[in-house]
């Protein structure tokens, strides 16, 4: 089970507190009206589903219930930074050089 | 290819099975092929052998990252079975079904199907309601699947505890008697066996880096760790890792990709005849010819290809089995493992062409790919042999997460992941 930093909480809890929002940053079309089929799969069904250093959501559901997002290695499953909502998406590459991955 | 059969059983036996020689070659790669599969799991073993048998095209390679049914095909646990709910998957399924019946006679390999039977736990009156609607649906579809009272479950699988005061009570059972196991490694390597006398080259070890396209956009073949190898056409059938593989070729995929455990017992005598499977308390079981309990558990909540699974997850399998079958309780584990599953929005696979000309993908089988083997090769080899899918995975295309004819296996799982 992974131990999970809840930047709101600033604490540490067990993952079972927690439930994973899947893949960050993915704005919904922002003028639905204009907004093609292709815009639509892109946002409701693509995902990168990347192997490494990537960006996600997760909300601390039996905590503050509040959403946050958090920089993990989908291969060792290592968390390596938490961020609020709506704090910029990190530089995933340099997140990923300092980590030596 | 030599034929096995008790005659050659005899004969082995003088020279103390020392000498039966290679199941398959071990070749190095052509410079061209017609057809380039990636990845040598049951799927697309059997898509390299039915594009020989059915459709002649004999130049064709599978490319494997590690070694052929090292992936999912060998982390599984084995169910066969087909009373998926919508049409579109009953099909599909169902003719899994059908080439299993024969498969071992057609493959001169024993790949042990067992139709021992597949039986559904319901627990709550909804999930009466829903299996009844399952059953029905299947029924008119042409889905073998019947309706238990809980007496009758238990005379069907005598271990299953249906007292009444446990925490989820069983209150009936959906049977597909047609359904049971198959031995996974036994199904890879009889279609490894199979394609390479059609002249099939497997080439393990090999991991394919990147997928090259020309000028007008269609493939042109793969990059491998032993060099350009150049392809007419390319099919995917990389499991967990399709959306990396894709992904060279530029193609996005409504995937993700999450670790689903299983995990087995020491082995012991014959105790339980058949599969049971719940939805609602999360745990399925068999027993393998070995004697183990073959126990599958949930996949995790988020992305990884750690190919592990959070302990949490298997020990909560662990407490259903313990209630439903109280006389396990006192068996020990001897290993869990996890395999890295793709899935879809819509839980239903995707066979289907892609942007790309001559570039194809069977991906998304999700927790549920090992039964559907015989059926996926088949018309998926068709889709590669005539650029066009066989009636029964036309309906599993990527396109249809555009036009919205979603074939929504996801609320009608067996094992809600």
């Amino acid at each position: 089970m992974l131990l999970i930093y809840c930047p709101y909480c600033q604490i540490e809890r067990a993952e079972i507190e927690f439930r994973c929002g899947g893949e960050a940053h993915i704005a919904r079309p922002s003028d639905p009206e204009k907004a093609t089929d292709d815009d639509w799969v892109e946002f409701l069904y693509m995902r990168s589903n990347t192997k490494g250093i990537a960006a996600e959501r997760w909300r601390h559901i039996h905590g503050c219930g509040r959403f946050f997002n958090a920089v993990r290695d989908t291969v060792s499953d290592e968390f390596l930074k938490v961020y609020k909502t709506g704090e910029a998406k990190p530089d995933l590459e340099a997140i990923a050089r300092e980590a030596g991955k | 290819m030599k034929r096995y059969s008790f005659l050659e059983l005899a004969k082995n036996a003088f020279s103390a099975h020392q000498n039966w020689g290679r199941q398959w070659r071990a070749p190095e790669p052509k410079a061209e092929y017609d057809v380039v599969i990636v990845g040598a799991g049951g799927h697309g073993l059997a898509t390299a052998y039915y594009l020989a048998r059915e459709h002649g095209i004999r130049n064709v390679a599978v490319i494997e990252k590690g070694w052929l049914g090292g992936g999912n095909t060998g982390r599984n646990t084995t169910i066969v079975r087909s009373n998926y709910l919508w049409e579109e998957s009953a099909a599909l399924y169902n003719h899994a079904i059908g080439l299993w019946q024969n498969l071992s006679q057609e493959l001169n390999y024993n790949v042990m199907y067992s139709a021992r039977g597949v039986m559904m736990l319901a627990h709550t009156i909804h999930d009466v309601q829903v299996s009844q609607r399952h059953i029905h649906a299947n029924r008119l579809a042409g889905v073998q699947n019947e309706w238990l009272t809980p007496e009758q479950a238990r005379d069907y699988c005598p271990p299953l505890n249906i007292s009444k005061n446990i925490r989820y009570p069983v209150m009936g059972a959906a049977l597909q008697r047609v359904g049971g196991t198959a031995r996974h490694d036994a199904v890879a390597w009889g279609y490894a066996r199979g394609a390479d006398a059609l002249g099939v080259d497997i080439i393990q070890n090999c991991a394919v880096t990147g997928i090259r396209r020309s000028q007008d956009g269609s493939v042109e073949g793969v990059e491998t760790a032993k060099g350009f190898i150049k392809a007419g056409k390319v099919g995917v059938v990389a499991a967990g890792h399709s959306s990396v593989v894709m992904e060279m070729a530029g193609v996005r995929l409504p995937l993700e990709s999450f670790p689903l455990q299983a995990l087995v017992s020491e082995p012991v005598k014959p105790a339980f005849p058949c599969v049971v499977m719940s939805n609602t308390i999360h745990a399925y079981i068999s027993q393998s010819d070995k004697g183990e309990l073959v126990i599958g558990a949930g996949t995790d909540q988020f992305i990884s290809y750690s190919q592990t699974g959070g302990i949490h997850i298997s020990n909560h399998t662990i407490d259903a089995i313990c209630e439903l079958f109280p006389h396990f309780r006192r068996m020990r584990m001897l290993r869990n493992w996890g395999g890295i599953v793709d899935t879809t929005p819509d839980r239903s696979p995707i066979l289907s062409k892609t942007p790309v000309p001559g570039l194809y993908v069977n991906c998304g089988w999700g927790t549920g790919g090992f039964k559907a083997t015989p059926g996926s090769g088949h018309v998926f080899a068709h889709t590669i042999a005539r650029d066009e899918p066989h009636p029964i995975n036309a309906p599993f295309t990527i396109d249809r997460f555009r036009t919205g004819r979603l074939i929504d296996e996801a609320a009608a799982a067996a094992v809600a992941h």
